[in-house]
């Protein structure tokens, strides 16, 4: 190529800034969330990590966790199987609205996800639903699992569909097929739509704002109390749902390493 | 076999269909209808008069529109400019590092951006990360850059640029070597090659990140709110109080429709030009 070894030093030193610039607001956050002083302020006098055991013992904190894991599991769950059928119609099956359907469902990814959560709210209201924690469930899903789709689509894209003709071919039926052999070669893909899933759930607030009635999910407390009446709990608040995604995502790619360090050895064995 | 193709395609294309049905084209349709009713009403029972929408020039609430509309078109421009040679890079120079730095914006997505944006209120404030260290340092300090426009396109800008980076870095690697080594060959300059090679074969990048960026920042929120204090309002703020604090349904509703209008009809045209077999890689 013809990139001199100058200008690639100059765009790796770039890629690192962009980085830090990315996380620099959370390293404030994490000191701001082990200072001792009820009002912050720079450079912390004192460390403590008080607040964090005030955060472990409030029963509103284990409230906004339970209902923010609860939310984010079954947008998990019902993302899944959504977008393992979607890919299918987005990728493998040739039919005639297909490409209407691809761009169908990119539309709510485009759309400003406040005014989607206000719009729920009033097909809510005019339905005579009264908005829970399980409407929010209905909110994250119109932005979730199209996104979803779009990840297990891309591992369908690269699936050779003569695997399954030679299935059809030899008899099996069609749900035969998709359990045995168009599942497993698209777990990867839903495995990684359930990680995306998941940790979008958690982290979003602007669906959830019209969206949970009475109840709130953690980022929901979180923005109430950074707009108005501060509480020393943000930052730490704030760090645990961090450090809760960072963990899972962690925990993702070991078990990815693991299945695949474990086929390794049993090919070498064979 | 392509009769069940078209059988197949059509009853797996049915759930996400249903929830995009029920949860996304009718709430719109109950947001078109609620716009045109009469002001402070909760039912759609009453006749239609349209007087939400004189409210949007009578009460000036097209300087928010106006405000939200630059500030994301600052923002964009910005995003294209400072995401290009980050992109390219991705694209053409970076081998593994592409990957750590993907991993690396990706999971910046996951964390709540109200999260981020008040770590940047914690880092810019006065006595914060930044002019805290350096006041105890010098003895110098400044007043922090909080609460003003330029802020609150930081903030975009911020929020925004993993929507930018990946369609460009995906644009950009569209644009064949070969063609730009026989510019080059051929004595083309650098900005010749730029200009004329890759913009050109990058567009669709361009287009697809350009219009994701402008649409999200147009109707953002958190931004203008954490960082911007109430320097100026956003529409999306707008939307809000108006359906919160002021009880108007018909009025946020005719607001959001004016947004809507304005972000669906980019979103339609930057969707009908992109050919998602070919971005996503189809092989056959």
């Amino acid at each position: 190529m013809s990139t001199s070894r100058s200008t690639r030093i100059v765009l790796y030193v770039y890629g690192v800034i962009v980085i830090a610039f990315l996380y620099l607001p959370l390293v404030s956050v994490g000191f701001a969330s082990v200072s001792q002083a009820r009002y912050l302020s720079f450079p912390i006098k004192r460390y403590s990590t008080k607040w964090y055991g005030e955060a472990m013992a409030s029963s509103t904190v284990s409230e906004l966790l339970t209902t923010s894991l609860s939310v984010a599991v079954l947008v998990t769950v019902i993302s899944v199987v959504v977008a393992f059928f979607g890919a299918l119609a987005f990728a493998r099956y040739h039919w005639r609205f297909r490409t209407t359907f691809q761009k169908l469902i990119l539309l709510p990814i485009f759309f400003p996800q406040t005014v989607l959560g206000l719009a729920l709210l009033m097909w809510f209201n005019s339905l005579g639903i009264i908005p829970t924690w399980k409407t929010a469930v209905v909110a994250h899903l119109v932005w979730i699992a199209p996104i979803a789709t779009l990840i297990v689509a891309i591992r369908a894209y690269s699936f050779d569909p003569a695997l399954e003709e030679a299935a059809r071919d030899m008899g099996a039926n069609t749900v035969t097929i998709l359990r045995e052999i168009t599942l497993p070669l698209l777990m990867p893909g839903l495995v990684s739509a359930g990680l995306f899933a998941f940790l979008l759930s958690w982290g979003n607030f602007p669906l959830s704002l019209f969206t949970t009635g009475a109840d709130s999910t953690l980022p929901e407390w979180l923005y109430a109390k950074m707009v108005s009446g501060y509480s020393p709990l943000v930052p730490t608040l704030g760090v645990m749902s961090v450090v809760g995604s960072f963990v899972l995502i962690l925990a993702a790619f070991a078990v990815a390493w693991l299945v695949r360090v474990n086929r390794d050895a049993r090919v070498a064995q064979d | 076999m392509n009769r069940l193709d078209g059988k197949l395609g059509f009853l797996s294309a049915l759930p996400l269909a249903l929830v995009l049905l029920l949860s996304f084209l009718a709430p719109l349709v109950v947001v078109a209808l609620f716009s045109i009713m009469p002001p402070k009403v909760f039912s759609l029972a009453n006749m239609p008069d349209f007087s939400a929408y004189s409210l949007f020039f009578s009460q000036g609430y097209y300087k928010s529109l106006l405000w939200s509309l630059g500030m994301a078109l600052c923002a964009t421009v910005i995003l294209v400019v400072l995401c290009w040679p980050l992109a390219y890079a991705m694209a053409k120079v970076f081998g593994r590092f592409s990957l750590i730095l993907t991993v690396a914006v990706v999971m910046s997505l996951f964390v709540s951006e109200n999260i981020r944006l008040f770590g940047w209120v914690l880092t810019l404030m006065k006595g914060g990360l930044i002019e805290g260290h350096l006041r105890s340092w010098t003895g110098v300090g400044f007043e922090g850059p909080l609460y003003s426009v330029p802020i609150i396109i930081f903030g975009l800008v911020y929020v925004y640029l993993p929507f930018m980076l990946f369609p460009l870095a995906q644009g950009i690697s569209m644009v064949p070597d070969d063609t730009r080594q026989a510019a080059y060959d051929l004595g083309a300059s650098r900005w010749q090659v730029l200009w004329q090679i890759e913009v050109p074969l990058a567009a669709p990048g361009i287009v697809v990140g350009s219009l994701l960026s402008f649409v999200l920042a147009a109707g953002a929120l958190a931004e203008s709110k954490i960082l911007g204090g109430q320097a100026v309002i956003a529409i999306a703020d707008d939307v809000e109080t108006a359906f919160t604090f002021g009880q108007n349904w018909p009025l946020g509703s005719a607001l959001s429709m004016i947004l809507i209008v304005i972000i669906g009809g980019l979103a339609l045209f930057g969707v009908s030009k992109v050919d998602l077999d070919a971005i996503m890689g189809r092989k056959r």
